[in-house]
């Protein structure tokens, strides 16, 4: 699964994307294992009201099942115009 | 309908003007344009959009696509600019056509409205203070619930 970051998520991560083994059944899940792996993933992913997830590029939310998702991506709240 | 997600700067005044020109039996026509603003008290040296390549134009269409749904509009035009940008710069840019102003309005509010909160963009201000990423504001996701 492609996981991608934006934004000070990928700051604080230290890269815009990677590919991971999961076994999550869902986005929350994948949260948790990331935050086990690091403190920098830890710190990125503290606060879940200041992340936003998009499932193969739809907003989606942190409870939506990933079974068929091929591309994951993190990022704050967005600020176009 | 016309979105083009690009680094390059965009002609206003032509690309309004090749808007206006297309439709002839349209009578109304709104443009909208964003510029980088500049820090009061902190002057602005860059300001970096980010976007996320693929869903930023899937993103704006649908919100343009919402936007015909809604309103009886002839044309719409979306150009969003990434990348850096200096004060002044024009970042984006919408344009709607419709027979009358009423859809026109409605229409272009909408649609800023909208790729302000949902078009995966993200601003980082750099000035001589240092660098921060611009937050989103409530009042900007408070202003979708009017539509």
């Amino acid at each position: 699964m492609q996981i991608m970051y934006f934004a000070w998520v990928r700051e604080r991560i230290g890269l815009p994307r990677e590919e991971i083994e999961t076994q999550a059944a869902t986005v929350a899940e994948l949260v948790t294992e990331l935050r086990a792996r690091e403190d920098r993933y830890d710190v990125a992913f503290s606060d879940l009201s200041a992340l936003r997830v998009a499932l193969d590029q739809e907003l989606a939310d942190f409870d939506a099942p990933l079974a068929g998702v091929r591309e994951v991506a993190f990022f704050p709240p967005m600020t176009g115009g | 309908m016309d979105v083009r997600v690009q680094e390059a700067p965009f002609d206003f005044a032509a690309e309004a003007d090749r808007f206006a020109a297309a439709r002839t039996d349209l009578g109304a026509i709104v443009t909208f344009t964003g510029v980088v603003r500049d820090l009061p008290d902190d002057p602005l040296q860059v300001m970096e959009i980010e976007h996320y390549p693929g869903m930023t134009e899937k993103a704006i269409t649908a919100i343009a696509t919402e936007a015909q749904d809604r309103w009886s509009l002839g044309d719409v035009l979306v150009i969003h600019r990434h990348g850096r940008l200096h004060p002044g710069d024009r970042i984006m840019m919408v344009a709607t056509a419709a027979r009358h102003r009423a859809d026109a309005f409605a229409a272009a509010e909408f649609l800023m409205d909208y790729l302000k909160s949902r078009a995966p963009f993200w601003k980082k201000e750099i000035s001589d203070g240092g660098a921060g990423w611009v937050a989103a504001k409530d009042e900007d996701e408070a202003a979708l619930d009017r539509w």
